[in-house]
This record gives structure tokens, sequence and C-alpha cells, in this order.
């Protein structure tokens, strides 16, 4: 993947092959709104997915602070634009004042969740994160007395679309010949949002503040001995993870335009954690695939699950939900057993777990 | 208080699960909730075949047998814990265990969903409840013979397995094998088993505490073992991780700050105590006299609050002694 894209060695080769990935990338929603406009709607939610799980990676796979309650910020965000584009409080600010606003208010939440829990280690951040994460949904769910903010369970519905002037993202309209419906007019909003997202996450990893990231990782003690300031960067990590994870989350209320804390358990935490470590932790590309490939497997899952065992046993016998948690589970398992560095390891990942071995 | 104390010592088991397994390898058991859970399902299949079976056996020797079948069922998922997500990566990067532990925690919620599904379970309650009077005044506190059979059981658990860890050979070799693995290798010690049998005595109190939490509160879920794991490992880091009294005494004190929480906050933050200071408020307390800023359903945030806070100001715990790399 890499030599593909690689300018230096080959270009013609390397700009053929983006070339071609482009115009694959340009096509595609048209190749699957004529499966049907729900696979255009997953696309976009898999999209989201890589959001969140790049947001995840900064926090786990670079600076290595394992996470459990990266779903809280996801949360933070998609109600913060619900709250201030929806008839709830009868607000309807447009979409680009309220996305930063979102990742504002999320890295807020990241920096709060981050200073207390700065100096544990691993596994004890582990819990603490999932602690948090359960917090912000609880309150999600009561904050509804007595004074009314999150509506409690029921959520908060009719959210608005993104809009630019009279131009609706929720809207089907011919451009030019072609018929755009809505999620195909997100999907290419999503799409430049993806790369701009991929490569601020590829020029961070190269940068000192990635490399600090990375140093902190492999030994905290002799990072700071380099004169790194620990504190003040693990603190960075965990409010940039969280910024795109409010991000993602604002863009999440756009396109449901329906939200609750239903949305926002800590199974999403997991499926996110999932994500990274499957793909690679620390590896953009890897992270990218894995969020493709659990957003997506689902989803077929969910359209294979049930034809086949009603062919094989003539009744449904297990809900396709439960075989995706027990996938999950399995992919989460066999991966740290068999492949601990993820599908599309980073370089310096595998050299670490495989020194580790020995 | 006395509702504190019984949670607490429930809590109190499942926390010597963690800090047992803490203790010998400096890991966090993610999935010992689950083994709770498991062993709640276990002995709600054998009490209710047995009560609908008309055996005519006494109900305490059903809930007796239920218990007896739930012991074991967990120490198989212990060990099997213990050697499928723990023992090939005791030497790879911490972050590597608590995943794969993580990944079977779900397989186990999942499988239990299949088996015992998806719906909350209501726990047969075959010993009737019979409160007793504490105080002489009517509304005063009352304890059922339930709870008490609960203080007491884990209190005889808690003294047993203190028993175990400082007058047995077994308990001699795991607080050797806690202290330095492979000195206690070259001492004739097979630490493996060590390991092993210490995730199988957790994952056993696991399952007495999963059936205690199961007849406490009338109800087994699939998904109740989470927020119980959750809650008992504040407990144990409240005592002290790796300290089998801190955990006894981190789950007691869990217990009774979560009751008598849940049971004062509405008052404390009811917003009518300061309708002297705003007419707006007088107003709307008339109306509604229970204008509380937050109510009892935040019970399971203190929990929270409570680790945070110990992690904080004394991360080594009530009565751990203080580890440089602890923290």
């Amino acid at each position: 993947m890499r030599s593909l894209f690689d300018t230096h060695k080959n270009p013609k080769l390397a700009w053929a092959g983006m070339a071609i990935a482009a115009a694959a990338l340009l096509v595609l929603p048209f190749a699957l709104a004529s499966v049907g406009t729900a696979w255009v709607r997953i696309t976009n939610l898999a999209i989201l997915y890589c959001f969140l799980a790049l947001g995840l990676n900064i926090v786990v796979g670079f600076a290595g602070l394992l996470d459990l309650g990266y779903i809280a910020f996801y949360a933070v965000g998609a109600y913060v634009y619900a709250l201030l584009a929806s008839p709830h409080f009868n607000l309807h600010l447009p979409f680009w004042v309220i996305l930063p606003i979102g990742a504002a208010v999320a890295c807020f939440f990241g920096v709060i969740l981050g200073a207390p829990t700065l100096k544990l280690r691993g596994d004890y951040l582990a819990i603490v994160t999932l602690g948090f994460g359960e917090i912000i949904r609880i309150f999600l769910n009561n904050l509804s007395q007595p004074v009314n903010i999150t509506n409690g369970p029921q959520g908060i519905t009719l959210i608005d679309p993104f809009r630019i002037g009279s131009f609706s993202f929720a809207k089907r309209e011919t451009i030019l010949g072609l018929d755009f419906s809505g999620p195909v007019k997100y999907y290419y909003l999503f799409l430049v949002i993806l790369i701009a997202v991929m490569i601020i996450n590829m020029r961070l990893q190269d940068s000192r503040l990635g490399r600090a990231w990375e140093a902190i990782r492999e030994d905290e003690v002799a990072a700071r001995a380099m004169g790194i300031n620990t504190r003040n960067i693990k603190l960075l990590a965990f409010a940039m993870g969280a910024s795109f994870g409010g991000i993602a989350g604002g863009m999440f209320s756009a396109i449901q335009g329906f939200i609750s804390p239903e949305s926002f358990v800590l199974v999403e935490s997991v499926m996110v954690l999932a994500m990274v470590v499957l793909g690679g932790m620390g590896n953009i590309w890897g992270v990218v695939l894995g969020a493709i490939l659990l957003s997506f497997v689902p989803e077929v899952l969910r359209y294979t699950v049930a034809p086949v065992q009603e062919a094989l046993f003539g009744r449904m016998l297990l809900e396709p939900e439960v075989i995706r948690m027990l996938l999950f589970g399995l992919a989460l398992v066999l991966m740290m057993l068999f492949r601990p560095a993820g599908i599309l390891p980073s370089a310096l990942r595998k050299r670490e777990l495989e020194g580790a071995k020995t | 208080m006395v509702n504190g104390l019984t949670l607490g010592s429930v809590y109190a088991i499942v926390a010597l699960g963690y800090t047992m397994v803490y203790g010998i390898i400096q890991l966090i058991n993610f999935a010992h909730g689950e083994v709770v859970m498991i062993g709640a399902m276990v002995a709600y299949t054998v009490i209710v075949t047995l009560s609908g079976a008309h055996t005519g056996l006494p109900p305490v020797i059903i809930v007796l047998l239920g218990l007896l079948a739930a012991i074991p069922a967990c120490m198989g998922v212990g060990y099997t814990l213990e050697r499928v997500a723990y023992r090939p990566l005791r030497k790879a990067p911490r972050l590597a265990p608590l995943i794969t532990a993580i990944g079977l925690s779900i397989i186990l919620q999942h499988l239990a969903l299949i088996i015992w599904s998806r719906n909350p379970l209501p726990y047969p309650q075959i010993i009737a409840t019979v409160p007793y009077h504490i105080t002489s005044t009517p509304n005063g506190a009352t304890i059922t013979n339930v709870q008490i059979a609960i203080i007491f059981g884990s209190l005889s658990m808690m003294g047993g397995l203190l028993l175990l860890v400082y007058k047995t050979k077994l308990g001699i070799a795991m607080r050797a094998t806690a202290q330095n693995q492979q000195v206690a290798g070259l001492m004739g010690i097979d630490i493996n088993k060590v390991i092993s049998l210490t995730f199988v005595i957790g994952a056993a109190l696991g399952a007495v505490a999963g059936v205690m939490v199961g007849s406490y509160y009338g109800i087994a879920h699939y998904q109740m073992g989470f927020i119980l794991g959750l809650k008992a490992f504040s407990a144990a880091v409240l005592g002290g991780i790796g300290n089998l009294a801190g955990a006894m005494l981190g789950g007691l004190l869990l217990g009774v700050i979560e009751a008598l929480g849940a049971g004062y906050v509405g008052d404390l933050t009811n917003l009518c105590n300061l309708s002297d200071w705003s007419d707006a408020l007088a107003s709307r307390c008339e109306s509604d006299p229970n204008l509380t800023l937050f109510g009892s359903n935040y019970q399971d945030v203190f929990a929270f609050l409570v680790l945070i806070a110990v992690l904080i100001f004394r991360p080594s715990g009530l009565l751990g002694e203080r580890v440089s790399d602890r923290a």
C-alpha cells in the first residue's frame, strides 16, 4: 500500500495508483446506490467509524494509553450538535459553527478525564476511562430533571442535517444530470473530511509531537529523561483524540437526525477499540482498514446469517447481533494471541511485540 | 446501612477475586465480572429445575446445590480464562492480556445471552425472607435472613481465604510467586499451577458472589457482571489492590458509601432547601417538593467517583503499601 503511494520512489506508478483509487472512491456511491441506498448509509457510518478509530488511535496507538471510554467523547460531540441544531432548545446554528464547538467541548472533557488519570498505568487507566464513559452515559440518561437538558432516555429528535445556505445535504437533487440522494452527498463530504483527517494524522505521527508520544509509549521514564514534558504531551493526546471523537459525534447526529444515550454504550467503545486493534495499533492505514472491515462485516452478516440459518435449521437460532458480538470477542482474542500487531502492523509496534516474545 | 453492608460483603468477595489475581501476576482480570455472572446463571438453572421438579428438598438445600453447581462451573471458566487469555501473554506488553480479557468477557456475555436469553431472569425467591427489626421503632432498620446469610457467608469465606493464604503450603507458594516468580520457580514451586489455582479460587469466590447477588436482587441478567465487576474493582483499589484485607475493607466501605450516598444524595441536592434564596425556586417547589438535582438514579456513579478519588489521592489504597510503579 505504502509503495503504491510513494511519490519519491516511483512517481508514475504512485500517481497512477492514486488516480485509480480516487476514481474508484468517486464512483463507489453510485455503484452502491444501485444495490440499495442502505449501503451508501452503511458506507457513511463506516467512514464515521474511521474517524472514531483514527481518534482513538492517537490515544491508544500513538501514546499507548488504553482508553475504554472513548465513546463518551463521541456522545458529547453528538449531544452538542443535537442541542444546538434541533427544535429541543429551538436553536439552529449552522454546522460549521457547531462542529468546532463540539470538538472544543469534547476536548475539554478529554482534559477533565486526562488530568486526574495521567499518573495511572495502563490497566488502571483502562478502568477509570471505562467508568468515565459510564458516568457520561448515566448523566445523559438522567439530565432531564430538574431542567430538561438531554431529554433523558427518549433522546433528541429532528436534528438538523448539514446545510450550507439553501444547499441541504439531506435533500435529493439532480446536479449535472446525476441523481444525488442525501446519503451520496454526505458520502462526498465525509470522504473529503476523512482524507483531511488521515493527512492530519500522518503528519502528526511524523511530527515532533508524534515522536514524543511514541517515546512515552515505549518508555515513559526514558522519555522524561529526554526532556519530554510527559504530562502535557499525554494530556494533548487525550485532548486531540477527544476532539476527533467530538467531530465524529456531530456528524453522527446530523446523518441520523436522532440520538439517545442508547447509542453510546460501552460496547461501542469496545468496538472502536477492536477496530484499532484489528487493523494494527499506530498504523493509520491499518486502523482505517480495521474500521471498514468491522463496520461492513456485521452488515453483510445481517443480510446473510438469517437466510443461511433458515436454510440449515429451518429457523433463526442466533440473531446476527449476537454472532457479531461473538465474532468481535473472538477477533480481539485471536488477534492478540496470534497477530498482536494487527493486520497491518506499524513497523515499530511489530518490532516491539516480536522483541517482547523472545 | 444494612443494605450497604450486604452489598458491601458481595463487593468484597468479588474484589477478593481481583485482588488475588492482581497480587500474583500484577494484571487486572477484566473478565472476573463475567465469572460472577456465569455463577449466578448456573445456580439459577439448577435452582429453577430443582424447585420446579417437586423433589421435596428444603429450599436451603436447593440453594446450596445451586451453589455447588455454580462453583465448579466458574472454576472451569476461571481456569480457561487463565489458559487462554493470560498464560500465553504473560510476558507480552500489558495491553495485550487486557484486550484478550475484554474479548473473552464479550464472548462469555454473549454465550450467556444465547444460553439464558437476553431477558432478565427472575431469580426464584424460594427461601422466604423474614425481616427482623433491629431497632424498636416501627419504621426502624430491619435485617432479613437472606441479608444475614450473605453477610455471614462472606465473612466466613474471607476468613477461610485468609487462613488459606497465610497458613497453608499453597498459600506460601502463592505469596512466594507474588513476590518473585523466578525465584519461586527456583524454589521448586510450580508457578503455572499456582497461578491457575489463584484464578480458580478467585472464580469460586465469584460464583458464590453471583448466587448472593442473584438471590439478593432477585434478578440475573447476562450483563449483570460488568457493572458489578467495575464496582468490585473500585472496592479492591479502594482497599489497596493486591492486599486481601484491603479488598474486604474496601468492599464493605464501598457498599456502605453507595447505599448511604444513594439514600441521601436526593436530600442533599434538593434545590428546595435553597428556596429561601430565590423566589423562582420557591414557587416551583410549591408544585413539586422533590426538585432534586441528583436523585438515587445516580447510585452507580458513586463507585466511579470513589475510584477516581482514590486513584488521585492515595493510589496505593487504604491498606496498600507504597509501591513505586503501581500508580
